[in-house]
């Protein structure tokens, strides 16, 4: 066939065989046209209509009685103080009127437009994507017209120190989003060092072991075997939440158990960490710091609930399953003069999750 | 012949035959073990009841438990020693059903009880003139008219890691579990807190002191009466029965309205 004559040939063009092939291909892929018209059930049998027009304005009415019922469910079903029962209902029935009122009008304009409008299929021309071959030089050459006019190719130094322009003028607004971050003050010293404020906590030489939530101190008597109490340092309870209070509890939550000293394998280090069998751990998963206080009285694991750590407090609250890669930190303990039990010092490493200073 | 017969493929026997067989079988097994099962649950329930001595629960002690915990409670290799555990522990582990164990195993489950309340009052009366220990509480503790709010919070921070927020149980490490504690008594939750059964710990009255006893329990009863304003609870599991119920129900019929849209009418 001859190419110059085909009226329809920017329509062709982008599948255009090479000069080289020797067999002419009209068209590589057949029309597939369309599938063969199937009647629906509704054209072919008047009754089947009229069925499907019954169906959809009855779904219509269904959907107006529907709306009705809402208005009239708020009204019977009040909410009443105090009463659960009555909140229940009046969520369930007003939900129900207005969900049943708005499927309703979905189905029945689905149902419409599939079985009684018309479904005769027709054809949309469209035209090729690929533009015709002039449009295509028209662009190239605008292009390239613009390029000559304004210099941005030929002119290097200017282009280069433009761009260098822009770029540097977006710099100091990244810089100054270090403003958004806090900064340290007189008041909160450690508050813009985050790696200081990670490795330290509320515990100091002396912080009596205090009861969570109240704060009351906790003798070493009072923790019997197989106790596992829930501890906060005693001074926490002073701070407001304005202050810092879940800040800082969030760090310094410790378990305290008691074990039997013979079923404790204490490193000679650590020897003077616990009191008499009273051990006290960080609750803060050294995985991703979910409170880790499963504790199992006759195995002496604890897990962590969010991802499964064990920690084997025998052994150091050593990892013996699940993801977490440090023991949890042990907060060193003895007693007062009161018996009271107190902390020694804060604890010797950061809690909670690994962060990059942390070695 | 007046009809002709087809040749039959499989004997004079119906196909149904064997199906009815089973089916007889089963039903006779099944109705026997009923029948005995139910004939064994009324004996226990006709028994006269009398006032039952720590000498009689001696007696029942070392006819049920004295192979694992010993004669004289002091344990063997096969079960801990009860010195000191009380009449308490006796109360909260025989009468919920977990003693006598059901086998070695992670846990000890609840399961049905093997004795009257009589009796397991006699154990108790034994162990703890043999080795005291904890006793039964006060009226006042169980009475369920604490603080609930105060209660609730004291429950999240002791007991919800394990028990679950709602208290509908959680699972621990290696086949054991927290079990729910929709069904359980008041007095069964104080006994649990202070004697620290298998592996949950102990919370004495020093750790949770009696008012909070009372306020955890209160707090636990309210639970179990309390209508979920929000529908189907689901089990109170959170995000683990919800995001199922979504996925399975509520995403499999989004896809099936989503198909009958798109799909030709008849």
């Amino acid at each position: 066939m001859t190419l110059e004559a085909d009226p329809l040939e920017h329509e062709r063009a982008s599948w255009k065989p090479s000069p080289g092939l020797a067999v002419a291909v009209p068209d590589p892929v057949r029309d597939p046209e369309l599938p063969p018209h199937r009647a629906r059930i509704t054209d072919k049998d008047p009754a089947a209509m009229t069925r499907a027009v019954r169906t959809v304005y009855t779904l219509f009415y269904i959907s107006v009685a529907a709306s009705i019922w809402a208005i009239v469910a708020y009204f019977l079903f009040p909410i009443e103080d105090g009463s659960l029962v009555s909140i229940r209902n009046n969520n369930l029935f007003i939900g129900l009127g207005i969900g049943l009122a708005l499927l309703a009008i979905g189905l029945g304009a689905i149902h419409w437009s599939k079985a009684i409008m018309s479904d005769k299929e027709f054809v949309e021309p469209r035209h090729a994507t690929r533009g015709r071959d002039t449009t295509r030089a028209a662009a190239v050459k605008a292009f390239a017209d613009a390029n000559e006019e304004s210099g941005f190719g030929r002119r290097v130094l200017v282009r280069n120190s433009m761009i260098a322009a822009v770029v540097a003028s977006i710099a100091p607004g990244i810089v100054l989003f270090r403003g958004l971050a806090p900064f340290s003050s007189e008041a909160l010293p450690l508050a813009g060092d985050p790696v200081a404020l990670l490795s330290h906590t509320m515990w100091k030489e002396g912080t009596r072991l205090a009861h969570d939530p109240e704060g009351t101190p906790i003798r070493a008597a009072d923790v019997t075997l197989g106790s596992a109490v829930h501890v906060i340092p005693e001074d926490l309870t002073e701070l407001g939440h304005t202050e810092g209070y879940l800040e800082e509890k969030a760090k310094a939550i410790v378990l305290l158990m008691r074990l039997l000293p013979e079923d404790l394998n204490e490193t000679p280090e650590r020897a003077d960490w616990s009191y008499d069998g009273i051990v006290a751990y960080s609750k803060v998963c050294t995985h991703v710091g979910c409170p880790v206080a499963l504790y199992e009285q006759q195995t002496h694991h604890l897990l962590c609930p969010c991802h499964q750590s064990q920690f084997d407090v025998t052994n150091g609250a050593a990892v013996i399953f699940g993801p977490a890669a440090r023991p949890l930190p042990q907060l060193p303990i003895t007693v007062d003069a009161e018996g009271y039990l107190v902390a020694r010092s804060d604890f010797t490493e950061p809690v909670g999750p690994s962060f990059w200073e942390r070695h | 012949m007046a009809r002709e017969t087809k040749p039959r493929a499989h004997g004079r026997r119906s196909p149904w035959a064997a199906a009815a067989l089973i089916g007889i079988g089963l039903l006779l097994t099944g109705g026997a073990y009923a029948g005995a099962s139910a004939a064994m649950a009324a004996t226990g329930e006709t028994q006269v009841r009398s006032a039952l001595t720590a000498e009689d629960g001696e007696k029942l002690f070392q006819a049920n438990c004295a192979t694992c915990h010993g004669l004289d409670l002091q344990g063997t290799e096969a079960g801990p020693s009860l010195y000191g555990v009380g009449e308490l522990a006796v109360e909260f582990q025989v009468s919920t059903g977990r003693m006598p164990l059901q086998a070695q195993a992670p846990q000890a489950p609840q399961k049905p009880v093997q004795f009257t309340e009589d009796q397991i009052r006699a154990i108790g009366a034994y162990v703890q003139e043999t080795a005291p220990g904890p006793s039964y509480p006060s009226e006042e503790i169980l009475d369920g008219g604490g603080d609930v709010a105060r209660g609730a919070e004291l429950f999240r921070i002791n007991c919800a890691m394990c028990h679950n927020v709602a208290g509908a149980g959680g699972a621990l490490t290696e086949g054991k579990y927290a079990p729910a504690l929709d069904q359980t008594s008041a007095l069964h939750m104080y006994a649990a807190m202070v004697t620290g059964p298998q592996n949950m710990p102990v919370f004495n009255d020093m750790t949770l002191t009696a008012e909070d006893k009372r306020d955890i329990i209160s707090a636990l009863l309210f639970q179990q009466e309390a209508v979920s304003p929000g529908g189907f609870s689901l089990g109170s599991l959170g995000p683990v029965s919800e995001g199922l119920f979504i996925w399975i129900f509520g995403i499999g019929v989004l896809i099936a309205v989503t198909v009958w849209i798109t799909a030709k009418s008849n």
